[in-house]
């Protein structure tokens, strides 16, 4: 009884043993330039368009501790398939969304993107980054900031998500509110 | 030198209101930590947290840090985390092993785990002074009163007064509810506590979890977004993830609520019954009620499983679900704060199909994305800043007064909407205020 279908087990990289693959310039601009689209579309509270980055069978996650391999079958701050991503938004936009109605808003930062691995037989990739999110609401901000994964699949019209994991630096730490879209 | 009389302590709690002071004023606040917080039993942790001698969480007790270890000789001990040379916390960390004993980062006092003194370094400095460097002032102070039930463990801060289990009264039913739905009799704790800070006094949080009608409302937005892709995925694939109606149970209509009862005790504790009918007869729930009656036989097994409770409240830090295996301690921290700390546990003997379960609603419930507490603390949020005005005095708790059904001082709602629960917790909240002063 999966509620998300279980992606590959994908740990958070080591920096020692974290490196960057030798790609085509453009592999690794097209993968920064998607890097740059997720966070646009988050801050502009796009969210159709932000799930539809993510493949049929791709997964958000956002695991409780970086020591985690895998969401499935282990607690997680977020581990959403589609339909899950659908709830929350469908939650976010309804009119009586109580908690959401206050003025908020996010600025997202992304940088240090490297590309882990890239197959340049399908043009999938794995990649690396790091951001800074800063979030305003009702008169107060938040930092929030971390490492995302993500392991993209190429198509016909550019990258899909198969896998995003984000591993915030304060996801430990005590939650003043909570989060609500995803980081 | 408290403020308030005892007099005007009654008379903030009337029958069917109470005064918003309750709520907002930071002196009462002080009372409640002495008179409340100091007195009972408060959730330490469980004991499977802390498996292997040296093992420790660190925990608040009322306004006191606290340390539970596992000692050498397979004991728990619950231990203020002070050291007694020159009051260092002994430990920084949320939790760990602390290996051969519990050394203080300062002067390197040692201690046995169950805060005994092991070695103080410069011995010679204390001879011909009165500090006896193996006696009792050398010693970690322990909890003035541990006790564990099933393996939860609770400590007070009083030296006197009702044993826990005295004390849990009716509400030990949280354990043994959770505890004898595992086939083996216990449950294991899930190493990961998730911690959200709520910016309102603790007593919304406790209301909140009894107050039926305000699911409907609060809850409306996530309920019909669940619902809706529930119904799509059905129709596309036949069924849909049991843990969907985890989120589109709240589109269930106010009549369907004031079907569910509460029981409320005259300790404050209380029982939410009838809430998700959670005896599925899917092939998991039937594989998991076969092992079930081969550990209990049919008889007991039916008698667990029909046990029709959704949360109990252990007043005034503590809720429990036990089918769903899910616990939240609450810590206030000042009158307008307050930590929750949410945990959720295995079923010794289950099998992993029915932890998934437990695991779907702390994800979708209980982690910090959840898309069902975001509105709760949202609204304990505005009811602190609203009742901390002087738009009013008072709190109405009047709805259906009068309409439920006493024995013996236990009161059961007929109708679920009922502000019972609510009348009940001040009716304890004011026996404690008052008492023995």
């Amino acid at each position: 009884m999966l509620t998300v279908a279980a992606p590959a087990p994908l740990a958070a990289p080591h920096p020692a043993s974290a490196r960057a693959a030798s790609v085509p310039l453009e592999v690794q601009r097209d993968v920064e330039q998607f890097l740059y689209r997720q966070s646009e579309l988050l801050d502009g509270k796009e969210w159709q368009a932000y799930i539809d980055l993510f493949a049929p069978e791709g997964v958000y996650w956002m695991p409780a501790h970086p020591r985690q391999t895998t969401g499935d079958g282990e607690p997680s701050i977020f581990f959403e398939d589609r339909n899950l991503m659908t709830i929350r938004m469908k939650r976010i936009l309804h009119p009586h969304a109580w908690s959401q109605k206050t003025q908020w808003g996010t600025s997202h930062v992304v940088s240090n993107v490297v590309v882990e691995a890239h197959d340049a037989k399908s043009g999938a990739v794995v990649c690396r980054s790091r951001f800074h999110m800063l979030e305003f609401r009702r008169d107060q901000t938040r930092h929030f900031a971390g490492s995302y994964i993500h392991r993209l699949v190429k198509g016909a019209d550019g990258y899909r998500i198969g896998l995003e994991r984000v591993d915030m630096i304060n996801g430990e730490g005590m939650y003043e509110y909570v989060l609500q879209a995803w980081v | 030198m408290a403020r308030y009389s005892i007099n005007e302590l009654r008379a903030m709690v009337e029958p069917d209101r109470v005064h918003r002071s309750t709520y907002s004023d930071p002196e009462i606040f002080e009372l409640e930590m002495e008179r409340i917080f100091n007195r009972v039993w408060t959730y330490v942790g469980h004991e499977s947290q802390v498996k292997k001698p040296g093992d420790y969480w660190t925990v608040t007790v009322g306004r006191q840090p606290m340390i539970m270890i596992r000692g050498e000789d397979r004991k728990i001990h619950v231990l203020y985390n002070r050291c007694p040379h020159r009051g260092n916390l002994l430990i920084g960390d949320r939790s760990g092993n602390v290996e051969k004993s519990i050394i203080c980062s300062y002067h390197a006092w040692q201690f046995a785990f169950d805060g005994s003194p092991k070695a103080i370094p410069l011995a010679k400095g204390y001879e011909g002074t009165r500090l006896d460097p193996t006696g009792p002032a050398c010693a970690v102070k322990r909890a003035p009163r541990q006790d564990s039930y099933r393996g939860f463990v609770f400590a007070s801060l009083a030296d006197s007064g009702p044993s826990l289990l005295e004390w849990l009264g009716a509400s030990k039913v949280a354990f043994d509810q959770m505890c004898d739905r595992a086939p083996d009799g216990e449950v294991e704790v899930v190493p990961t506590c998730f911690r959200v800070l709520q910016r309102s006094n603790w007593k919304f949080f406790l209301e909140n979890q009894l107050d039926v009608a305000h699911a409907v409302v609060t809850h409306e937005s996530t309920g019909r977004a669940a619902m809706d892709v529930e119904e799509q995925v059905k129709a596309k694939n036949g069924s849909a993830p049991l843990d969907y109606h985890f989120l589109s149970g709240f589109t269930m209509p106010l009549g369907t609520w004031d079907k569910m009862t509460t029981v409320n005790y005259p300790s404050g504790h209380s029982v939410l019954e009838g809430y998700m009918s959670l005896r599925p007869q899917d092939p998991i729930s039937l594989n998991y009620e076969a092992i079930m009656k081969s550990k209990y036989g049919e008889a007991r097994t039916n008698q667990i499983l029909d046990t029709n409770i959704h949360h109990v409240i252990c007043y005034p830090g503590l809720s429990v679900q036990p089918p769903l295996q899910q616990l939240r301690a609450i810590r206030p921290l000042a009158h307008d704060q307050t930590l929750t700390e949410l945990w959720h546990f295995r079923l010794k003997g289950a099998p992993e199909p029915i932890y998934r379960r437990a695991l779907g609603y702390f994800n979708l419930v209980n982690s910090p994305s959840t898309m069902v507490n975001a509105d709760d603390l949202w609204n304990f949020r505005k009811q602190h800043e609203g009742l901390s005005s002087d738009g009013g005095e008072w709190v109405s708790l009047h709805r259906y007064l009068g309409r439920d059904d006493e024995n013996n001082g236990v009161i059961r709602t007929r109708i679920g909407t009922s502000e019972a629960p609510l009348r009940n917790y001040f009716k304890a909240w004011a026996e404690y205020m008052t008492a023995g002063n």
